[in-house]
């Protein structure tokens, strides 16, 4: 236990700012060899993160960045819909790191007490609408989106951006039928990337990393179903050592840095 | 050379002949080497089973039976499942006719992407469909500006998915079937008079009934379970597109109780249905 | 009466012509290695029996002719007519195969109705015709019955009539009697040879059994290794094989008369007595090496069977020589070659022939 809280101090030390931590990690980097390296408190071994899909490209980014931080270690991730993997994790899933697209699903892990310590929020997302490039049809709001004949994908309400959506939709009055509810972000996205509906509500982040196949329409209710995502470390993480240290820099500055360019919000 | 030998000619039906009394192969005894992996892929298949069974909310089960999306979900499982075998076997038979009975450069190749959707991922079977039959699919763009028929998040669109995923199990079923039976009873159909066509109708298509029966409930059964594709390519909208394993798959989101209330509503109504059709098919062989 | 003679058609005089009724078949077929090669001519009403080893490509040559297997040469003109380019279901061809292939799934009836009905005749008018054909063959009661409840006569029996049932005018027959047993298998010979009697168009029957091709067929065509290597009547091929297979093969006496218990009258005025009862139209016949040669009148032979001939011909063949016997009863006789040149035998010497009753056979015509 000691060496644990040593590890924390440092870790908080670290947080202090980016550097610091590449700096930290630089000595580490230059000390012992890597098997070595568990027992005397340097990241290594196997990090496995279960992670929200719309986390992708900016949690592949920051894998990256830590592995060439610490040589030796790999940081594995199972990207996929936020309940799936909660579920996964009470079901027992050997997962280290869990990162959630809201605060209800990572519910679920803290209740199964399945969480080791607080989640913390790192980053918000937002709504946008998503449309085929040059918006063809020309949409300019949420109130568009009722058009006769639009054809509309929204998320399953049953899942983090399809509650988001139908908060956003009420919060502007607009009441409108969709040709399906999509059982995750990404299928939404595709069905407008294949231009088999006209227009889908999907994240910020989605569009951003779609951009090119989509066009993104910014709408002012989408502040009122702002998503928080949360992240924590779990209670039977094979690696809590190095786990620990990939969250302290998702939830770093240089962590931050690295996801709003991937288009998320600072929580 | 084509010449039989009288031996050859014994074993092919359509000959009396002397049968062994079934009650002769009740009385010899099943070896170890047997019963034990049996009954361990026996125990492998039920255990999940069980899993469900006890896990289930039985006191919330009427609640939950009480919701008429339940049941429009599963009327519309059967509903699209029925239909997409109807299509398969009207496609299927075909098909697994051409491969069994006729040559051409190719065949070993087509046989090879008949199978495809087995080992295609659903999911990705979806996107191929989108791409095809999509509005902007290679073939759904000239079905939309031609007769004005979008498939996609569609009831047909449901069936569609289900057709693609379950057609392997009828031909192969039925493809089997077809190279076991006898092709000579084709050629005496020809010599008769009859062409290809009707020798097929009214001589293959009786002698292989029990084959194409086989594969049609594999067909059904796989369509009834189909979830990947059908999100994939119809959506999932309630009364339309949504089928048991979609609403089971949303409901795993956040009621996971619920989704083992569907998931045992489906199990027992399937089974309901092959154990009758399988007890008429015996009843009538 | 030198000769048996089954059937009511005359053997064909010569091969038919192009614009003459009948057949007329060169078949080529080569597959890897194998080739046939043969050409086949008969006359409406005759009876063509093709005979040979398995493998020697005599069921080829029916599938050939029947269109099931294509031909890589040769032609087949049936009535003037070129059916080489027609698929089978176009040719006016009849078959019954080896093992009859009656479809399972119908009663015989309906195995029997469905050449007419795919001929366009309509339901009650080929189920009639059906019915009419069956009860030809006497299986009227047998009607409603699926072929797997049929004895093997009685599917044979309905595969003709299936096949008799689209008024061919080519009837082709793979093996019909290989796959009964013994005895059934004389009841249905004879049947047989009353229905290709009756039968007026050209009818090819395919058999390796030498006693099928003899009693059923009118000309004999005899095949090995894809080629035909004699042609002629029952009685020419006996006593006068032309290769050491067909004498081994085709070694048969063998006439036809009417049997009164063990003696039957021959048509041509001889007796010859069997090893068993019968009464009525028969066959009877001996394998040559069964007949012993005399030079003198036998005085104290016990054989039954004594005829006076005259040395018409020797051969020999390997280390047997085939005597071809004329006389009282024109037969082949085998002799070991220390044996004929013992008895000092040539052409026109007088002989005595006897056969032991115990290796006669006799057998309903």
């Amino acid at each position: 236990m000691t060496i644990r809280s040593v590890r924390r101090r440092t870790v908080r030390l670290a947080g202090g700012g980016a550097a610091a931590l590449l700096a930290l990690t630089a000595c580490g980097s230059s000390g012992p060899s890597a098997s070595s390296a568990a027992s005397a408190g340097k990241p290594s071994g196997t990090v496995t993160v279960f992670a929200a899909a719309s986390l992708k490209e900016g949690f592949t980014a920051l894998g990256r960045t830590f592995e060439a931080a610490h040589p030796g270690t790999r940081v594995v991730f199972d990207f996929g819909g936020s309940d799936t993997l909660a579920a996964s994790i009470t079901s027992g899933a050997p997962a280290d790191v869990f990162a959630a697209a809201s605060p209800r699903t990572m519910q679920t892990v803290t209740d199964a007490k399945d969480a080791a310590g607080t989640p913390v929020t790192f980053v918000r997302n937002r709504l946008e609408i998503a449309t085929p490039p040059g918006n063809p049809r020309g949409i300019r709001g949420l109130a568009d989106l009722a058009a006769p004949g639009l054809k509309v994908a929204l998320c399953a309400a049953e899942v983090p951006c399809g509650a988001a959506a139908r908060k956003a939709l009420d919060a502007a009055g607009v009441r409108l039928t969709p040709v399906s509810y999509e059982q995750d972000v990404r299928s939404a996205l595709t069905k407008v990337e294949l231009k088999e509906v006209d227009a889908s509500v999907v994240y910020r982040t989605d569009v951003r990393a779609a951009s090119g196949r989509v066009d993104g329409v910014e709408f002012p209710e989408s502040s009122r179903a702002v998503n928080d995502y949360p992240v924590v470390l779990l209670k039977n993480a094979p690696n809590a050592g190095a786990a620990r240290e990939f969250v302290a820099l998702v939830t770093s500055p240089e962590g931050a840095k690295v996801l709003t360019g991937a288009g998320f919000l600072a929580p | 050379m084509t010449s039989r030998t009288p031996s050859d000619a014994a074993a092919r039906p359509g000959r009396g002949g002397p049968r062994r009394p079934d009650a002769r192969r009740l009385r010899r005894g099943v070896p170890p080497a047997l019963l034990l992996p049996a009954l361990l892929g026996l125990a492998f298949l039920v255990l999940p089973l069980v899993g469900l069974l006890v896990r289930a909310p039985w006191s919330d089960l009427p609640r939950q039976l009480a919701d008429p999306q339940v049941w429009q979900a599963l009327r519309l499982s059967l509903t699209t499942a029925t239909a997409a075998t109807a299509v398969v076997l009207v496609l299927g038979v075909p098909l697994a006719w051409l491969l069994a009975r006729t040559e051409f450069p190719g065949r070993r190749l087509l046989r090879a992407l008949v199978t495809l959707p087995l080992v295609l991922p659903p999911v990705v079977g979806g996107v191929a469909l989108l791409l095809a039959l999509g509005r902007n699919g290679i073939a759904g763009r000239w079905l939309d500006s031609a007769f004005g028929i979008t498939l996609p998040f569609t009831t047909a669109g449901v069936v569609v998915a289900e057709a693609f995923v379950a057609m392997p199990f009828l031909v192969i079923s039925v493809e089997g079937t077809l190279r076991a039976a006898d092709p000579r009873f084709e050629e005496a159909a020809a010599t008769l008079g009859a062409s290809r066509l009707t020798a097929f109708r009214r001589v293959t298509l009786p002698l292989i009934a029990p084959g194409v029966a086989a594969g049609a409930v594999l067909a059904w059964a796989r369509a009834l379970g189909e979830f990947g594709a059908t999100i994939t390519f119809a959506g999932n909208f309630p009364g339309r597109t949504q089928t048991m394993p979609l609403a089971v798959y949303l409901a795993l989101q956040d009621d996971p109780e619920a989704a083992v209330t569907l998931s045992l509503v489906l199990l027992a109504v399937s089974v309901t249905v092959l154990a009758a059709l399988r007890d008429r098919w015996t009843a009538a062989a | 009466m030198t000769a048996p003679s089954p059937g009511t058609g005359s053997p064909a005089a010569g091969p038919a012509g192009p614009d003459s009724p009948g057949l007329d078949a060169h078949l080529v077929v080569e597959r890897g290695a194998f080739r046939l090669d043969v050409r086949l001519t008969a006359a409406p009403g005759e009876v063509l029996a093709l005979l040979g080893p398995n493998g020697s490509g005599k069921t080829t040559a029916l599938r050939a002719l029947a269109g099931l297997t294509p031909l890589t040469g040769g032609r087949v003109r049936l009535d003037g007519a070129s059916l080489e380019d027609a698929p089978p279901e176009e040719r006016p061809v009849g078959v019954v195969f080896q093992d009859y292939l009656l479809f399972p799934h119908l009663t015989a009836l309906d195995n029997v109705a469905f050449g007419p009905r795919c001929q366009g005749v309509p339901r009650a008018r080929a189920r009639a015709l059906a019915a009419g054909w069956l009860d030809r063959m006497g299986l009227a009661d047998r009607a409603g019955a699926k072929p797997r409840r049929l004895s093997g006569g009685q599917a044979q029996r309905v595969a003709l009539a299936r096949a008799l049932a689209t008024e061919p005018r080519l009837l082709l027959l793979d093996e019909p009697l290989a796959a009964l047993d013994a005895r059934t298998r004389l009841e249905v010979r004879a049947a047989l040879r009353r229905h290709l009697a009756d039968f007026d168009a050209v009818a090819v029957l395919v058999t390796h059994d030498p006693l099928d091709a003899m009693v059923l067929a009118d000309r004999v065509v005899v095949v090995e290794g894809g080629r035909a290597v004699q042609d002629g009547t029952p009685a020419d091929i006996a006593r006068h094989p032309r290769t050491d297979y067909v004498a081994r093969l085709v070694g048969l006496n063998l006439y036809q008369g009417r049997a009164e218990g063990r003696t039957v009258r021959l048509d041509g005025g001889a007796a010859v007595t069997a090893d068993g009862d019968l009464t009525g139209p028969a066959f009877v016949a001996f394998p040559p090496a069964a007949v012993t040669v005399h030079r003198e009148r036998p005085t104290a032979s016990s054989a039954r069977n004594l005829w006076r001939c005259e040395v018409a011909g020797l051969e020999a063949q390997g280390d047997r020589i085939r005597l071809d016997l004329t006389g009282e009863l024109p037969l082949a006789a085998d002799l070991t070659a220390e044996a004929a040149a013992e008895l000092r035998l040539h052409p026109g010497a007088a002989v005595w022939a006897t056969v032991k009753a115990a290796q006669v056979r006799a057998y309903p015509a």
